[in-house]
């Protein structure tokens, strides 16, 4: 319900929006809220709600396409890393254990260095984080599922590596796929509005809820509050939604893991 | 157990080493080299002519092979060299040496404090399964899972600044030197970066104690008439610690990266804020050895559980 709130938000952002969320009034800087705007304007005088509208948009944006990025080379690479087994498996799994040293905000942090701020480059960032804990999972279940007698039945039967694979091997990993993929959208959020907060993330002026509360650090002395608490207020609702849908999803799709 | 241990050694050794050429292709082969970067941002401010960048990259060594250059930065790492920041000259062996008790500090408070927090919220929870308590820490934990660790210390500095006038000190002062001010540093990243763990931890000793008391042991020892307190300290609680053993390690790995952005919020000169600017200013080598450090650390860590793991549960070494 949440989500559905949240993606129609995002979606009619042009609508919804009272004010143009790029504009700079220098008029009514710190403006505070329940006053000429709703939410106040921050330190360029932008309209605090407005911007948090069309963060919604950038925040959703980058949480999807960086975990369907991530998720499905994750997906792809498990399925094959389990199936082929082996040399491949072996070398794979070392593979994963480097990227999963590094803790996931340490290893975005290090692919924004390398890749400079920027929105796609920020979707590759998270992206690349998800991928080996997604191979894990679906990898351990084509482990578990390759043992089963219809696999070695379809086998015996004559059927090729790749339709056994694809067949009756892919298709039993997509329950604990999704439930891992929506798991990991809260993740993302996350990481995004880390990396935008600290200045690494999601470029200004395009506004993501990690940079508005990033345009706080510069206020020292007496900081907008309004600044503070709304767009933390977006980041945190949005994250518990994802949450509670992947829970919800979980229940739904694994009655037994309750 | 020894061989167990040898055999956890031999796997984190090449892992580090995977690690550093992670590292040392994200910084140096992906996008150009460091100096392109450099001279082809800031506006123009350090716009270089050919002939100065071939210059420069010389006196850096960075026109040599990859090979030569990985090498060349590995051996220096044993040896104990760090290099120095590209832009302060700082030897980076100090900044670490400077900032790394805080960020400790810093993460084993937040990991008592979950402790303190997570373990009896989520025992609470198992024992008194469905009851009006387990459902409000439930509730609780569900939102403190979703508040971003940042926003909390940002929230916490906002509300000192505004109040009391008052924001923690900036500058470094250690446990050791002068306690009081040296809490008044980490006291608030310690209680950010400590509830949203506290929550995770609740949640995982609620599921697994609930796991634990559903299993034959437990029912033969409430048969033999055991006190319940019995029963839950010596039986369940024991046997629940191990994933909540491994949730401590894995969440260290989000801990650690969570206080880098805590530490920007706070602005306390930990390991983080220095990673922060580092990677805001392009400062390679000390991105370079800075990320080493947490990736070394993290595979620590997950060693130190990974054979706790052992000594806890024989069944594990004998496999």
């Amino acid at each position: 319900m949440l989500l559905l709130l949240l993606a129609s938000v995002a979606v009619m952002a042009e609508w919804l929006a009272p004010h143009n969320p790029l504009t700079a009034n220098y008029a009514v800087t710190r403006d505070p809220p329940f006053g000429r705007h709703v939410l106040g304007t921050d330190h360029l005088g932008r309209d605090v709600l407005s911007r948090i509208i069309f963060g919604a948009r950038v925040t959703l944006l980058v949480a999807i396409s960086s975990v369907l990025l991530g998720d499905t080379i994750g997906f792809l690479w498990g399925v094959s890393s389990g199936y082929l087994g082996g040399r491949t498996d072996l070398i794979s799994q070392r593979v994963l254990d480097v990227l999963m040293s590094l803790p996931a905000l340490i290893l975005a942090l290090l692919l924004m260095a390398a890749l400079g701020a920027g929105l796609s480059t920020v979707i590759i960032a998270i992206a690349v984080t998800r991928v080996p804990l997604s191979t894990r999972v679906v990898r351990s279940m084509v482990l578990s599922v390759k043992e089963l007698a219809y696999v070695e039945a379809a086998g015996a039967l004559g059927a090729s590596g790749a339709r056994v694979m694809t067949r009756h091997v892919a298709p039993q990993c997509v329950a604990p796929f999704l439930i891992i993929t929506t798991g990991h959208l809260g993740a993302a959020i996350f990481i995004e509005a880390a990396l935008s907060f600290v200045g690494v993330g999601v470029p200004p002026p395009t506004p993501s809820w990690g940079n508005m509360l990033g345009g706080v650090l510069a206020e020292a002395f007496k900081p907008p509050w309004w600044m503070v608490v709304f767009p933390g207020t977006a980041i945190t609702v949005t994250i518990l939604a994802v949450n509670l849908f992947g829970d919800a999803l979980r229940d739904f799709l694994d009655p037994k893991l309750k | 157990m020894r061989k167990y241990l040898a055999q956890r050694l031999l796997i984190a050794i090449p892992t580090i080493f995977g690690v550093s050429v992670l590292i040392f292709i994200a910084m140096r082969v992906l996008p150009g080299d460091p100096l392109s970067a450099i001279s082809g941002e800031g506006g123009g401010t350090y716009v270089l002519s050919p002939e100065q960048l071939q210059a420069a990259r010389k006196s850096l060594g960075l026109d040599r092979p990859y090979v030569v250059q990985y090498l060349d930065w590995v051996r220096d790492v044993l040896r104990g060299d760090l290099g120095k920041s590209f832009w302060r000259g700082e030897p980076i062996r100090e900044v670490i040496i400077r900032r790394a008790p805080i960020t400790g500090q810093i993460a084993l408070m937040a990991v008592i404090l979950s402790w303190v927090i997570g373990l009896p919220v989520g025992l609470v929870g198992a024992l008194w399964r469905n009851s009006w308590t387990d459902y409000a820490f439930r509730f609780v934990v569900t939102l403190f899972m979703a508040v971003p660790s940042f926003w909390v210390a940002l929230m916490i500095v906002l509300s000192l600044v505004l109040t009391i006038t008052w924001r923690p000190p900036l500058t470094i002062a250690y446990l050791w030197d002068d306690p009081v001010r040296n809490l008044q540093m980490t006291a608030g990243p310690a209680l950010a970066l400590g509830v949203a763990l506290a929550a995770m931890m609740a949640r995982i000793t609620r599921s697994s104690v609930l796991e634990v008391l559903g299993e034959d042991y437990v029912r033969t020892a409430r048969a033999k008439g055991l006190r319940e307190r019995i029963v839950v300290w010596r039986h369940a609680l024991v046997n629940a610690m191990l994933p909540i053993l491994t949730v401590t390690g894995t969440a260290l790995g989000a801990l650690l990266g969570g206080s880098v952005a805590v530490e920007r919020a706070f602005g306390v000169p930990g390991l983080g804020l220095a990673l922060v600017f580092a990677v805001a200013e392009r400062d390679w080598m000390l991105i370079q050895n800075l990320v080493l450090l947490y990736g070394v650390i993290f595979i620590l860590v997950n060693l130190v559980v990974d054979v706790s793991y052992g000594w806890f549960d024989p069944r594990i070494r004998y496999q």
